[in-house]
């Protein structure tokens, strides 16, 4: 059986999704069945006090089957992102944490230098970090050596769906990385998470492409194929590219010879 | 009816009749405690606390739960 490990979990999904922008919470829940994802990251926020109407989004997520990973989405600085992990370990009594600090509100992407700190003092206090980063091997081998359990680049802007930007700077990434590498943010369809995979990524993590398709729990399901077919095609070990053409018919033995 | 004393809640004002713990607050508030989180004057509360803290006047409390998401958004807490 095909699995990896993060901290003390192993799971045999390599997919993991999120619970932002469905049409319908019976829509996201479809979507989780059909994409196999084990981990679910979900956000944390103000309970709206003046109107209670509002069903709880735990009310449609089985904690039983599915390991809820808490994210700081939304966080400015290091200060905001420790108190909104701090507050999630508490909201859903797990340690871990998908770390995110941003930078810049057009392009989301992060603040290496706020989410440095905020792994440092989240580790110390026995957090499992998964920081959510720049696709720049230099900043991911520093998160690894603050104690992060996993490392989290982006492919690509959060829902932009552009797929991997930088395929070259993946393949680094995945060199250096003695933790789990997982490839968050910026996969538009299934090409783009077996892209992902075929780099070398442990996992692929998304929100926006399965959220925001046409039919989710149709995309979710060639999310959950995507990634298994880019694991088997990294594990199985591609042919090397070259130029011309190579026959793959004998050459001997052609009629009329 | 005269208010005894202003909290700051979730960024907003908010008053109350008398001090009460952590739990009172939630269930005035008709808030499961089992779903949500909860910080005191900047100090996030285990779940055991909440029937031993007092909230008094001027306490800043957030209550947060959990909500649907993925990547980023452009949520700030205030206060």
């Amino acid at each position: 059986m095909d699995t990896f490990t993060i901290a003390d979990k192993t799971f045999t999904s390599r997919l993991i999704v999120g619970t932002g922008k469905y049409s319908s919470p019976a829509v996201m829940v479809q979507a989780h069945q059909a994409s196999g994802a084990e981990m679910i990251t979900v956000a944390v926020r103000r309970v709206n006090i003046s109107d209670r109407s509002k069903e709880s989004l735990l009310d449609y997520i089985d904690t039983s089957k599915y390991f809820l990973l808490p994210n700081t989405a939304g966080c400015y600085s290091a200060d905001e992102a420790i108190r909104t992990a701090r507050l999630g370990r508490e909201a859903g009594l797990s340690n871990w944490v998908k770390l995110e600090v941003i930078g810049d509100e057009r392009t989301l992407f992060p603040d290496n230098t706020e989410l440095l700190e905020a792994t440092r003092v989240l580790v110390r206090e026995g957090f499992v970090v998964l920081p959510y980063t720049s696709d720049d091997p230099v900043i991911c081998r520093k998160l690894e050596d603050a104690g992060a359990a996993a490392v989290m680049p982006l492919g690509a802007p959060i829902g932009s769906g552009l797929g991997i930007q930088n395929a070259n700077n993946m393949r680094i990434i995945r060199e250096f990385s003695r933790v789990p590498l997982i490839v968050d943010a910026g996969v538009g369809t299934a090409s783009d998470a077996a892209l992902a995979m075929e780099l070398g990524a442990d996992a692929v993590l998304m929100n926006t492409a399965i959220a925001g398709a046409q039919d989710p729990v149709a995309m979710a399901d060639a999310m959950k194929l995507a990634v298994r077919a880019g694991r088997l095609a990294y594990t199985a070990g591609r042919i090397p590219r070259r130029m011309y053409a190579n026959a793959s018919s004998p050459v001997e033995g052609l009629v009329g010879q | 009816m005269a208010f005894a004393l202003t909290i700051t809640l979730n960024g907003d004002q908010f008053e109350l009749g008398q001090p009460l713990t952590v739990s009172a607050l939630l269930a005035q508030l008709e808030i499961d405690a089992r779903r949500v989180a909860v910080e005191h004057n900047l100090v996030v509360l285990k779940r055991d606390a909440f029937d031993r803290v007092i909230v008094q006047e001027g306490d800043a409390v957030e209550i947060v739960n959990f909500v649907g998401g993925g990547g980023s958004g452009y949520v700030h807490y205030r206060g």
